[in-house]
């Protein structure tokens, strides 16, 4: 029993947390894992991002220069999977983790070891995936890694795949395992550990934006699990699902893969909903303005999300049926996503308004997200898609909702709740640095994709006809541009992680709500081990 | 409620050491696979080997995790509050496996539904059975494929029936054994759990029986989309099945020891709804698999 008394002292003993190396790989802690997941996403923004820079490198000029179209394969395939998996994901699960117990009043999340397990899997995860990535630069004889784009379509992913697929397979059970421990965690935290008086409806839309998000996760990760274990007996033990000659068809593995795939999308985007419905009424000063209409808009494009899959593949062939039934319901996803915006913008409407930093980035997303919303409506149109379809113009709408949107709404959060994670305001100077060269590059990196899309320039090729080229020297230097910015969070991120700056209190903006600014700046070790009442 | 202290555990090894096995077992897996089924591959320890210890270094983490928590769970720490976790927890997890086979069942209804009628030249595909496989006949099971294999259908009367009505016995017994254990009735509870795992264990043994049945008769896992469906439905099916007797016969080694009673049994009812769900998945199978 001698844990048991141990657990015992700990509760009575709130001042001593654990100290060293343990504190880290040992964590029970919710704040603890968060800062894990956050370091982790931003190194695996970073390594993605260098992956990023080498393909925008090869693109700069027509022709060959840097590497080898088989290695620019590579690039294109595990910067999408890094970014994917690797950035966005984990950074939202480390808001979810640090954020949720704060924001209803409880003193953990609901399953605290499983909670560092999902976290711990990720590093070796990625490790077997980006050591693909060296043993292809630098290993003897240069084994490929996975070359066949992040969607890893069959047949180049089961009969073509190079040796490091199987690797590949496995290291997506991994990513999954995490997830969905990591998502039933958020989930039955919300559910069970709300402090009292907290009702769902009184929840801060940044926790039903998540509790929606694991939801889908739940729901949608084993779906993944089946693609890529069905790849893995397609490679191996001789099944026929993704081969016509056995009676399987490939174009199963995009239905199987784009089940899971469009849900993903909204599970990266979700979050960022969330934080910025926590952000804009912070510095308009006003309560959000349709709070209910968020909670059933968030909840109708959950729903949505499971049947509209198909329009990722409207020029595969498909009965008109089906391509009619995919094309309406994707477009029925505007109407709640544009209630978001709507209420966003309402939110705003004649607010005392300022602009520190994070609302800085919420502002640039609501912009540049309903951009590429937009772009997303095009798209949704079968015909018009049968133009768009794997051109540069996908390429710009999913970099709008994904980096100006996704990316901008974590940066967002970071400013915002960097005062109440470290105790120290992050600093101003290098932080409008950083959003202005991150706001101006990212344009200048992807408007121009539009251009070249439309004109006709297909996307995952290593090189491409003349008439592209000065858009793409462009687009290259605002890669290389909005890559280098980047660096700039680090200094921010490092300065607060040191405890340099100007000390926050408990709520550093004025107009903040919620219960994460009930506690003091930073956050103590623990919180709420006495649940807070609300009314 | 309002004074009711939260249990927030110690900090614990087992997270990260648990992901080092997998490391192991992930690596150790995709060799090992190579290896036995690819010419060019030469084995080497970075396979076999390293599969089946990362497996055991998992096995082991996982059963010295789980000793801490019966640990706390017989030392009274845990709350109410934590019992609502484990069991929400529980359930959304269960939920997670039916959306695993979802999958699948899915890959089975597109097969037979689009797949198969389309390569025969349904709809507007005429020119593809024309000129992919003009010989090439749309059925379910698909004994014929496109490029010629034959395989022959596995009967839905034989075994597959004896082990649905198996196991549907099993989920009487044990809902006999939940109902005992609700009303403490040690005797009654250890004597129909024990028969619910022995149920499990002939279900296991005459499923390996059929997939023996099933190699003679042809139906093999290279036979083409119904081989293939046959396979990897009925294998993660068995694969649960096996977790769900293990499950079982753990927490019946638990009852014998006396860690439940009838409102700190969590452990108890969690095995109890992943029995109940894997018979719910074998029902699908035997109806969608088997029968039609």
């Amino acid at each position: 029993m001698s844990t048991a008394a141990a657990t015992h002292d700990d509760h009575h003993d709130h001042h001593h947390a654990p100290t060293g190396l343990k504190r880290w790989l040992f964590s029970t802690n919710h704040k603890d894992i968060g800062t894990l997941y956050l370091w982790f996403s931003f190194a695996m923004f970073l390594a993605g991002g260098f992956m990023a820079m080498v393909i925008r490198a090869e693109l700069l000029e027509p022709g060959m220069q840097f590497v080898d179209p088989e290695f620019f394969n590579q690039m294109t395939t595990v910067h999408g999977l890094v970014m994917v998996f690797g950035a966005v994901m984990p950074a939202t699960v480390g808001l979810a983790n640090w954020m949720i117990p704060l924001m209803i009043g409880a003193p953990d999340m609901a399953l605290p070891r499983m909670n560092n397990w999902s976290f711990w899997i990720l590093p070796f995860a990625f490790a077997i995936l980006i050591g693909s990535v060296i043993m292809s630069a630098f290993g003897d004889g240069n084994p490929s890694a996975p070359n066949f784009g992040w969607t890893f379509y069959a047949p180049l992913s089961t009969k073509y795949g190079p040796d490091s697929t199987d690797l590949f397979i496995l290291s997506v059970h991994m990513m999954g395992i995490s997830s969905i421990m990591g998502a039933i965690n958020v989930v039955v935290t919300v559910f069970n550990m709300r402090a009292p008086g907290m009702t769902l409806m009184k929840m801060p839309l940044f926790v039903w934006t998540w509790l929606i998000t694991a939801f889908l996760l739940i729901a949608v990760i084993p779906v993944l699990a089946g693609a890529v274990t069905m790849m893995l007996t397609d490679r191996h033990f001789g099944t026929s699902f993704f081969d016509a000659a056995g009676g399987g068809d490939p174009v199963l593995f995009q239905h199987i893969f784009w089940f899971f795939g469009h849900p993903e999308v909204y599970i990266m985007i979700l979050p960022s909903f969330g934080i910025v419905s926590a952000i804009i009424p912070a510095f308009a000063r006003k309560p959000l303005f349709g709070y209910a209409s968020m909670v059933y808009a968030t909840a109708s494009i959950a729903l949505l999300s499971f049947v509209v899959w198909a329009h990722h593949m409207f020029t595969v062939g498909m009965p008109l049926a089906g391509t009619l039934f995919f094309m309406y319901m994707t477009m029925l996803i505007s109407v709640p996503t544009g209630v978001k915006v709507f209420n966003w913008v309402a939110t705003m409407w004649r607010g005392s308004m300022s602009f520190e930093l994070p609302m800085k980035w919420a502002i640039a997303f609501v912009v540049l997200f309903t951009c590429g919303g937009l772009s997303g409506l095009m798209l949704a149109i079968t015909p018009v898609d049968f133009q768009y379809h794997d051109t540069y113009f996908v390429v710009a709408h999913f970099h709008y909702v994904l980096v100006t949107g996704a990316i901008f709404s974590i940066f967002a959060a970071a400013y915002y709740w960097l005062p109440k994670w470290s105790g120290v305001m992050p600093n101003k100077t290098l932080g409008e640095l950083h959003f202005w060269n991150s706001l101006i590059s990212a344009n200048l990196l992807f408007f121009p994709m539009h251009f070249v899309g439309l004109a006709g320039m297909p996307r995952r090729y290593a090189d491409y006809a003349l008439q592209f080229a000065d858009y793409n020297f462009w687009i290259s230097i605002g890669g290389f541009w909005f890559g280098l910015s980047q660096l700039l969070f680090l200094a921010v991120a490092v300065l607060c992680a040191m405890k340099k700056g100007e000390k926050a209190p408990a709520k550093p903006w004025d107009g903040a709500e919620g219960l994460e600014w009930e506690v003091p700046s930073p956050a103590p070790f623990h919180t709420y081990d006495t649940p807070p009442v609300v009314k | 409620m309002a004074t009711e202290k939260y249990y927030v555990p110690e900090s614990s090894p087992w997270p990260l050491t648990a992901s080092i096995g997998l490391f192991m077992t992930a690596i150790g897996g995709a060799k090992f696979i190579q290896q036995s089924t690819m010419d060019t591959m030469e084995p080497n320890f970075f396979g076999k080997p390293l599969f089946f210890i990362g497996l055991a270094w998992l096995l082991l983490v996982i059963a010295a995790w789980w000793r801490d928590t019966i640990k706390e769970s017989v030392g009274g720490l845990h709350s109410n509050q934590l019992g609502g976790s484990y069991r929400q927890g529980m359930l959304w997890f269960i939920f997670s496996e039916v959306m695993f086979f979802a999958a699948f069942f899915g890959a089975m209804f597109y097969t037979r539904w689009l797949i198969i009628p389309w390569l025969s030249g349904e709809g507007s595909n005429a020119m593809t059975h024309e000129l992919l496989w003009p010989g090439f006949q749309a059925m379910w099971p698909l004994t014929v494929t496109p490029d010629g294999t034959t395989t022959t259908p596995m009967g839905a009367w034989g075994l597959p029936a004896i082990n649905t009505a198996i196991l549907l016995v099993s989920s009487i017994t044990l809902t006999i054994a939940h109902h005992a254990l609700l009303e403490n009735q040690r005797g009654k509870l250890i004597i129909f759990q024990a028969i619910t795992v022995v149920l499990g264990v002939i279900f296991l043994g005459l499923q390996g029986l059929e997939y023996v049945h099933a190699y003679d008769m042809g139906l093999t896992l290279d036979a083409g989309i119904y081989g293939s469906l046959f396979f990897l439905l009925t294998g993660f099916h068995g694969a649960h099945v096996t977790i769900g007797t293990i499950f079982l016969f753990i927490t019946l080694i638990r009852v014998i020891k006396g860690h439940f009673s009838p409102d700190n049994c969590f452990a108890w009812e969690a095995g109890a709804w992943y029995w109940h769900f894997v018979d719910v998945v074998w029902l699908f199978l035997f109806v969608t698999v088997y029968w039609l």
